[in-house]
């Protein structure tokens, strides 16, 4: 069994409490007009633009498929660049056994490890084994798309699940990210009764300030007071050029610091991030 | 006209007291009074062996950790002192004995560990009160033993007091004094551990000690000047370094660097010490008549000596061919290694010398990694460090410094720069922080890329006083002059800055 990485971070202070090492799995089923590493959403599809581009020859073409010397690369991101199918070359391909070789020195000064993507649970199976291998908490950072009930030993190993919820609104959520939200939704309740929902994520998006408002009423309606939730702002790092036009001027119109300090002081768990 | 006297007083950059002291060090230094070996003196002027400037005629110990808890328990007899009873007599004793504790520097490098010191006097119904005094005491600190070096430590319990220390060390973002907390997962709480974290990454201090590691080697041990364990009731008797890059320079190859060179120059040092630190006993008169040894305050036989080194990284890329410090130490299972040889090397060759005194670390000088001064230029760096500017990602850099810090027991750290996402998430930084401690990180420093007070190499200083030399203005802070060199000359102050994922 094999899983196709596209990064690993060590030490990564923003994938969940503590020090973490985020695992990042390549491939999505969304395809978010926010996303900020689009690079992650799709396979190679072997078309070799990006062999030609490389200045430092660290990618080359060997039997059909598109071979990455890492000692070679400069992280110079011509390939990404290069891509018309937002994928990257630079990917790996590892076993749960050897994915654990390549990140056990760093387990001592870590809290956990947080999978993230793309998005992880389309590579469930992988996850649920490479889990088996650790003690330290494993972390999901998920867009809920996958329906959690399917993989209760997974579920009984890890921690729990950061899920994304992008939009309340179904018809809206199929724009903003070619997909339904029918299962996200009923992951936040399924995960929320087994006591797996660590936290809920929605992004701000400038324009779209109903939207926004009612993604925030439905969520504190679904978890309550028992799950935090964390508003972010959204940022046009890393985000395709023709989807940036949707969210300019990059402004709001409405105080969500005034909204999150009104739901903290009846008692919800919610914050700006 | 005598021109180096002329220069000292007519120097507009000086305070009163900063002209006092370079005055001092001018007429020790026409002290004819130690013969040194010839050779000793030409690897000085090769800049092999360095003595930082600690002066000829050695009439004190270069750092001295006062046991104060038996201070706080007799009083002094010398300073007319009766043991406090409540905590402003606690604070004013205190303040008294700091004014008599002499060291390199004229100022006390170690202030006793504030928080167990102080906190029996603390009334816990009476808090505001206590932060006041507290808040008092460490004014007075700041402004009067005006000198980076001058080191507090706290910890590893939790305690109101500790609390009240890190509550006020934040609100006041003072260079002075430097700060360590003791830290020990068993003994220390996450709580207090993390309000010390964010302590840090605001004000650059505290840093976290091993409190393990150096418990084991010591005893009772002192955090003094930049990160130096010593004993306390001891401290240290001098410290010279070899500058080890420097020093690679005459040898072919790696066999003659560690069979001929290292133990030839290490020699010298040794000798020098020798010749120092009997003299400093033997004739000078602090261990005979200063009140400190009458009252047991110190004790000879804590004291030790410190065998500094500085510039492995670059000595083992010279030695290895590599042009490239991103390819060398650090980066490279190689070099790293090598590294490791030098210090077993300069290891065994102290432990086969015989000091006279050093009792309590079995008669040898102990291994130092020295932070650098300003005469190093980028050509030696602070001892064991990776070379400021060809840092690795964090998690690199963690594991490294968890592979040689263990073989310093006078003192090793590394320093790490952050942004604001570590604020956020205080317990990232805990978790790097206990796993180095459980790995063998002897010591841990750590900022905010864009705070005022920073750690330079051990100390700490203002930008906003460094901007004051830069104007040809006083500096009240002794450390500032060294500091505002080491931002010229070494780059101290552009370490790279750790991110969310690197």
């Amino acid at each position: 069994m094999e899983a196709i990485i596209s990064q690993i971070i060590p030490f990564s202070n923003v994938d969940g409490l503590g020090n973490r090492i985020a695992i990042f799995l390549q491939g999505c089923n969304f395809n978010c007009w926010y996303c900020h590493n689009p690079h992650t959403i799709n396979r190679c599809k072997y078309c070799f633009l990006c062999v030609q581009t490389c200045p430092t020859q660290a990618l080359t073409m060997e039997d059909s498929l598109v071979k990455y010397d890492i000692t070679k690369c400069v992280n110079c991101d011509e390939c990404i660049k290069t891509c018309k199918h937002n994928s990257s070359p630079k990917v790996s391909s590892y076993t749960p056994e050897s994915l654990y070789n390549a990140i056990k020195k760093y387990l001592p000064f870590t809290r956990g490890i947080t999978f993230s993507g793309g998005e992880c649970m389309l590579q469930a199976e992988f996850i649920n084994e490479f889990s088996k291998l650790v003690s330290k908490e494993i972390l999901i950072d998920s867009n809920g798309s996958i329906d959690f009930s399917k993989y209760p030993e997974l579920l009984s190993i890890i921690g729990g699940v950061m899920l994304d919820y992008k939009a309340s609104n179904d018809e809206f959520h199929q724009r903003l990210c070619n997909y339904t939200n029918e299962m996200v939704i009923n992951n936040i309740k399924y995960l929320l009764n087994n006591n797996k929902l660590k936290e809920v994520r929605i992004v701000i998006l400038p324009n779209y300030e109903c939207e926004n408002l009612n993604t925030i009423n439905s969520a504190i309606e679904l978890v309550g007071n028992s799950v935090p939730i964390y508003l972010q702002f959204y940022r046009n790092h890393g985000v395709r050029v023709e989807y940036q036009e949707n969210f300019e001027p990059n402004q709001h119109t409405f105080d969500y610091e005034n909204l999150v300090s009104r739901y903290a002081s009846k008692g919800y768990q919610i914050f700006m991030r | 006209m005598n021109q180096a006297i002329f220069n000292i007083i007519s120097n507009e950059g000086l305070t009163y007291k900063q002209m006092m002291l370079q005055l001092a060090q001018y007429g020790e230094s026409c002290a004819d009074i130690l013969d040194y070996n010839p050779e000793l003196l030409r690897a000085k002027r090769d800049g092999i062996i360095c003595d930082l400037n600690e002066g000829i005629a050695p009439f004190r110990p270069r750092y001295i950790c006062v046991d104060f808890e038996l201070f706080m328990k007799n009083g002094s007899d010398f300073l007319g002192l009766k043991p406090a009873t409540n905590l402003l007599e606690a604070t004013t004793n205190l303040l008294i004995l700091y004014t008599h504790i002499p060291s390199i520097t004229s100022y006390p490098v170690y202030l006793g560990n504030l928080d167990t010191l102080l906190n029996p006097f603390i009334d816990e119904n009476n808090v505001d009160f206590a932060r006041e005094v507290l808040r008092n005491f460490l004014l007075q600190i700041d402004r009067t033993q005006t000198d980076s070096f001058v080191h507090t430590n706290i910890g590893p319990v939790a305690s109101l007091t500790g609390e009240l220390i890190l509550e006020l060390t934040e609100e006041m973002n003072l260079a002075i004094p430097n700060l360590t907390i003791k830290y020990d997962e068993t003994l220390t709480s996450d709580d207090f551990a993390k309000k010390a974290i964010h302590c840090m990454l605001k004000t650059s201090k505290p840093s976290f000690a091993n409190h393990e590691m150096f418990t084991k080697e010591w005893g009772n041990y002192a955090i003094a000047s930049c990160y130096n364990g010593l004993a306390v009731g001891g401290g240290g008797f001098t410290l010279s370094r070899l500058r080890l890059a420097t020093m690679a320079k005459k040898a072919h190859n790696i066999d003659e660097f560690l069979i001929d060179i290292l133990p030839y120059y290490a020699g010298l040092m040794l000798e020098f010490m020798d010749q120092r630190i009997e003299f400093m006993v033997e004739q000078s008169a602090f261990f005979k008549s200063n009140f400190l040894v009458q009252e047991k305050l110190v004790n000879l036989d804590k004291f030790t000596g410190m065998f500094g080194i500085v510039g492995l990284g670059e000595a083992v890329n010279y030695l290895l061919n590599i042009n490239n410090p991103k390819y060398g130490f650090g980066f490279n299972e190689q070099a790293d290694m090598l590294g490791e040889a030098i210090v077993n090397r300069l290891n065994e060759l102290l432990e086969a010398h015989i000091s006279k005194y050093c009792a309590l670390s079995n008669n040898h000088y102990l291994l130092h990694a020295q932070v650098g001064i300003d005469s190093d230029f980028k050509d030696n760096s602070p001892g064991i460090r990776i070379p400021v500017g060809y840092e690795p990602e964090i998690s690199e850099q963690v594991i490294h410094s968890t592979k040689l810090q263990k073989y310093f027991p006078t003192g090793c750290g590394d320093i790490y720069r952050f942004d604001q996402t570590w604020l956020k998430n205080l317990d990232a930084l805990l978790d790097i922080i206990k796993g180095g401690m459980a790995n063998e990180m002897r010591y841990f420093s750590g900022y905010l890329a864009d705070s005022d007070v920073v750690r330079v190499t051990g100390y700490l200083v203002k930008k906003s006083e460094l901007a004051k030399l830069d104007a040809n203005k006083q500096s009240i802070n002794q450390a500032s002059v060294f500091g505002q060199g080491a931002r010229n000359n070494q780059g101290a102050l552009d370490r790279r800055v750790h991110g969310s994922d690197n």
